[in-house]
């Protein structure tokens, strides 16, 4: 029994003296990011195998949560917080970008597929119910020579709190006056009509199996399933294909803020396509812990380096040279 | 008197702990609920109950149309399942050969087993398009004078939510009621049949009348079942708070609107709204089960003085 004992003390002790250097740095938040997060992990630990990730993809709101309360070293989220959250947090936190990610409108027409031409007012009217048939004159001005059906539109939404929805009302708060009174822009919302689906899979699987139906998805979603997409117009007037490139071009040329907190929907690059948003790490600026502060600070840098490579593989619009250059100035302020 | 050992004293204080903190355990949820849904309770009172707006982006919440939801589906998932289940379990008992009645009873329970998950995919795969293209069509041109079968008709909504449920609850309705018909006495079905009833006569007025309790029990269980589910519902009852008369209505329930929202939920408000749409979840399993305990307490009184 003592030997068993004592190897087991051995084992303890050796496993936690190999250990003894490691940083482990926890992480909470967003899910739509959590694909490339998990893939940098897994890179960044293969170069420093002294630095170990764990993070869990609760949601932005769980992020935000978690990072005020200090439950983690950082968040992560799709939606930027709050001055009323900002001020609730016992320190100074940083929003850093990490990619880009861009929100695709579907739909199941007979015989139509991807491009159908939407403008933003016109898209807002339909989640408002103004717009109920997709013959509508308004839709038909767009598509001139597309055979439209005589057909009610079937609204589909998310249901559950997500940073997709934050960013397709924010949108739509941006170019509908109406939909800014009358719903505004949140993970969730008080939505005027139409069908909820749980998660892009909810919403996806309800307009494939739905005739006249019209959702909205990620980018990356709908590469991956084939879906048919609308080209939007963006405010320079141009129909706009949502491409990883004309995502990225959402950030190029557009004012960015010191604190990163801003919307890049309806970008006015006349390039980039109009529903598109940074996902965002957060962070204490003065961090708790000098190892674990400097672990987090080093692998940021990395990740909107070097780490960008990998976004492109998996669907996500790397972040344009001139946001780098910013966050790199933003990490040297970080204290640990 | 039976003479008291200290192991008895022991071990009977010992037993006391575990009903004691089921107790315990039910007494700080619901004091938990309380406490964190109180900024709510005291900012929108009564009204939450009465009113229709859910409104995340104004911190403006009313819960009826989840309440009527969750009411509504397991009230039809009931009707649709009992006579399946109660049938069934009478034909396991009482009819099939025991090969069969092993065999079905193994599948019973491998049903029971199924995560609800799975349910609601088959539901969105198999189940919605099948109502949208036969089910709610056939509804619509031969009971469409109905204000239940009346409406567009999007596959997803209240019938195919009520229908998922009664799938996901005729397994226990069919498991405890086959074992409370076995469990009657065979005197009783044998004085029956001796004194020359039918065998239908019999399993109706003798084996059904006896073990009324246990078959209402049964649909409790499962009743209690359908309201807490979640997933399932969420994947297929089309999650918009409507109050409507028509099952093709796409709806809500408290269960959904929680698995839904409460990850995201970030203002104080609105947290505090969603623990309330808890509290309220806990209150109607609460009051259903009492007036389910109701009904077999007035059910099982009758028949006792029946037989007096």
């Amino acid at each position: 029994m003592k030997k068993i004992i004592g190897l087991v003390l051995g084992l303890v002790v050796g496993v936690s003296l190999a250990f003894a250097d490691a940083v482990l740095i926890n992480g909470a938040g967003a899910t739509f990011p959590y694909p490339i997060y998990s893939k940098w992990f897994d890179e960044y630990g293969k170069m420093n195998p002294g630095v170990q990730f764990n993070y869990q993809s609760i949601g932005s709101g769980g992020g935000i949560k978690q990072i005020l309360a200090k439950t983690v070293d950082f968040g992560a989220t799709d939606g930027p917080m709050s001055i009323d959250q900002l001020t609730q947090a016992p320190g100074r936190i940083y929003h850093i970008p990490t990619v880009m990610g861009a929100v695709v409108v579907s739909y199941n027409l007979d015989g139509i597929n991807k491009g159908l031409k939407l403008s933003g007012d016109v898209l807002a009217d339909i989640y408002l119910g103004k717009i109920t048939q997709w013959n509508d004159s308004r839709i038909a001005a767009q598509n001139t020579g597309v055979n439209l059906p005589n057909q009610g539109i079937v609204v589909v939404h998310r249901s559950d709190g997500s940073g997709t929805s934050f960013i397709f009302t924010d949108y739509l708060s941006s170019v509908s006056s109406d939909w800014k009174a009358r719903v505004g822009k949140a993970t969730s919302v008080n939505w005027p009509l139409g069908l909820g689906g749980k998660g892009n899979e909810g919403v996806a699987g309800m307009i494939k199996q739905t005739s006249g139906s019209i959702g909205y998805v990620e980018l990356a979603y709908a590469k991956q399933n084939n879906l048919p997409y609308a080209f939007l117009k963006n405010q320079s007037g141009n129909y706009i294909e949502p491409t990883l490139e004309s995502t990225s071009k959402a950030a190029d040329g557009a004012s960015i803020p010191e604190d990163f907190r801003v919307s890049l929907v309806n970008s006015s690059n006349p390039e980039s396509y109009p529903i598109v948003s940074f996902t965002w790490l957060l962070i204490y600026k003065q961090m708790d812990s000098p190892v674990t502060g400097k672990a987090i600070v080093d692998f940021i840098k990395w990740a909107v380096t070097d780490g960008q490579k990998y976004a492109a593989d998996l669907d996500y619009a790397p972040l344009p040279s001139n946001v780098v250059e910013m966050i790199q100035r933003r990490l040297t302020q970080v204290k640990y | 008197m039976a003479r008291q050992d200290s192991s008895d004293i022991i071990f009977r204080r010992v037993l006391a702990i575990f009903p004691i903190s089921i107790l315990v355990l039910v007494a700080g949820l619901f004091f938990q609920l309380i406490s964190s849904s109180l900024p709510s309770l005291t900012k929108f009172g009564a009204s939450f109950f009465v009113s229709s707006v859910w409104d995340p982006v104004a911190e403006n919440f009313g819960a009826l149309p989840f309440i009527f939801g969750t009411c509504l589906t397991s009230l039809v998932a009931l009707l649709l399942a009992v006579p399946i289940g109660v049938g069934a379990a009478i034909y396991l008992a009482e009819y099939a050969s025991p090969q069969v009645s092993k065999v079905i009873s193994i599948l019973v329970d491998l049903l029971a087993a199924i995560p609800s998950v799975i349910y609601g995919l088959w539901g969105i795969f198999v189940l919605v398009p099948f109502m949208r293209h036969s089910v709610q069509p056939f509804l619509g041109k031969y009971f469409g004078f109905l204000p239940f079968f009346q409406g567009p008709n999007y596959g997803v909504g209240f019938l195919a939510a009520s229908i998922i449920l009664a799938i996901i609850i005729v397994p226990f309705i069919i498991s405890v009621s086959r074992e409370v018909i076995l469990a009657v006495p065979s005197v009783y079905k044998e004085s029956a049949l001796a004194l020359g009833t039918t065998r239908w006569e019999a399993v109706f007025n003798i084996v059904l009348s006896y073990g009324k309790a246990g078959i209402l029990g049964a649909v409790i269980l499962a009743l209690g079942r359908a309201i807490g589910e979640t997933m399932a519902v969420t994947m297929i009852i089309g999650n918009n708070p409507t109050i409507s008369s028509s099952l093709f209505s796409p709806g809500y329930t408290l269960a959904s609107v929680l698995a839904n929202e409460f990850a995201e939920a970030a203002g104080n408000m609105y947290l505090s709204s969603l623990i309330e749409i808890g509290l309220v979840l806990f209150l109607v399993s609460i009051l259903v089960n009492i007036l389910a305990r109701f009904l077999i307490w007035s059910v099982t009184k009758g028949a006792s003085e029946a037989t007096k």
